[in-house]
């Protein structure tokens, strides 16, 4: 396979999700292996508080280091980086992250669209989205963008999800590479 | 599915507003620069980029337009109540010390934290010997920041936002609400002072107390960023205040020697 030329600085991994999908979230870190070199950006919808304790939650469940991006921060190797309250996280082609506080974007600021579009187009084929649970249709764009710069596009079985609408809408829209199941999910983030 | 406007061809439209209007953002961040101006580009429907670069290079009214929409102007009063509730407690204390306080909103976009700012400064009774100097490289914000007119629909939300950053009073007591707009009191507005400036192209114009620049240079690449700061830190009088976005950072750039930072805002102290 092509990606597998690609060595892990040249792959990420993002990962969007919105209602229902904090504890698919968790269930993932809680199962990533711990020599994981891809990192991992999280795009989760929230409530517009600046606060850090998100990431703090989410850093108790796995050995990775978990951190809100910062504006202009390098992406490296073994990080999970987590979108920060009330700003879109954006992807710059030379790999680091710039923030934007621009209109919200399917009702959301941070938009799942907005990193998962700017991913496509600093990483390419070495993109893995995943998109999770979730009650409206952000992120479904961005993965039709990802795909169409050759990268791998996953969606939570919505049967498993809470709230089924945003994967749904994604398996609705295009072809899908994987449906999987929460207990899935970690295991190919494993393999990649 | 490749954006319509991609990077080459943003590069044109970034040569022609410097060399046709002066606007430098050649050193903005790109992938925020490149989702504004395609979406400018999907919003004014131009059938191909070749007419959407004509009409940005023949038509002068339309380059206003491309500068008031690929910048970002959103902004609310009293954002990050906390960091106004600092401001009150730990830095307008400071600036009361001094015979007359010089403040400079920079990036100030459509005046809401100007406002803020002179509601603070009102209600520490420092307003009469303090002077707002807002500026914005777009003339037309700056036009709508003057009026002190603000959509009656955003109250709610501002008021919310004064009240958790320790404001006492009624926060309709501060305009004068007619339709679905309301006025700012003009008390507020006549200790402002708006101005067009480019952080990017202009120097430094006054010596400052305090310096607020918030989520402007998230729009900024590194170096720009690191030029702005040396601007600031010209601007800035010795004790001064530097206060930035809540995801911005003084800690990458050199000048950060000369700074402490106060608390866990992210407001800096010039102390060399």
């Amino acid at each position: 396979m092509a990606q597998n030329s690609l060595n892990s600085t040249q792959k990420i991994i993002v990962i969007g999700g919105s209602a229902g999908s904090l504890h698919v979230i968790l269930y993932i870190l809680a199962h990533l292996r711990a020599d994981l070199t891809i990192p991992i950006v999280i795009i989760l919808h929230r409530k517009n508080d600046s606060d850090s304790s998100l990431s703090q939650l989410m850093g108790l469940r796995t050995n990775l280091p978990v951190k809100e991006a910062d504006d202009k921060e390098a992406i490296l190797p073994g990080n999970v980086y987590l979108a920060p309250a009330d700003y879109h996280l954006l992807i710059e082609t030379d790999k680091n992250f710039s923030l934007d506080d621009s209109e919200k974007i399917n009702f959301s600021r941070p938009s799942i669209d907005v990193t998962f579009q700017t991913a496509a187009e600093a990483y390419g084929e070495g993109v893995t989205a995943i998109l999770l649970s979730g009650a409206n249709s952000d992120g479904v764009e961005g993965l039709a963008i990802i795909k169409s710069l050759k990268g791998t596009i996953t969606v939570q079985d919505p049967k498993t999800a809470q709230v089924p609408y945003m994967p749904q809408q994604a398996i609705d829209a295009m072809p899908i590479d994987q449906i999987l199941t929460v207990e899935q999910l970690p295991v190919f983030i494993n393999n990649l | 599915m490749d954006t319509p406007v991609g990077e080459q061809e943003i590069k044109y439209l970034l040569n022609d507003m410097l060399e046709l209007y002066g606007y430098d953002f050649t050193d903005y961040a790109k992938a925020s620069l490149k989702r504004r101006i395609n979406r400018l580009f999907t919003l004014d429907r131009f059938p191909s980029f070749a007419e959407f670069r004509y009409r940005l290079r023949n038509d002068a009214d339309y380059a206003k337009r491309f500068v008031e929409q690929i910048t970002v102007n959103v902004t609310e009063m009293f954002r990050d109540p906390v960091f106004y509730q600092n401001l009150r407690e730990h830095v307008l204390p400071v600036l009361a010390t001094y015979p007359f306080i010089r403040i400079w909103h920079a990036g100030c976009s459509t005046g809401e934290e100007v406002f803020s700012m002179a509601i603070l400064l009102k209600e520490a009774n420092l307003l009469h010997k303090s002077l707002l100097y807002a500026t914005d490289l777009n003339p037309q914000v700056l036009q709508k920041a003057s009026t002190g007119i603000f959509p009656m629909s955003h109250m709610k939300q501002y008021s919310e936002n004064y009240i958790a950053s320790g404001g006492k009073e009624d926060f309709s007591r501060y305009y004068t609400a007619s339709y679905n707009m309301v006025k700012f009191d003009e008390e507020l507005s006549s200790r402002m002072v708006f101005s067009t400036h480019n952080l990017v192209s202009e120097s430094s114009f006054n010596q400052f107390q305090l310096i607020m620049c918030r989520n402007v240079l998230i729009y900024f690449e590194k170096e720009l960023q690191g030029r702005v700061f040396a601007l600031f830190d010209d601007s800035l009088e010795n004790l001064g205040f530097l206060a930035l976005g809540s995801k911005e950072t003084l800690k990458l750039s050199p000048i950060i020697s000369k700074y402490r930072q106060e608390g866990k805002e992210k407001i800096w102290r010039k102390i060399h």
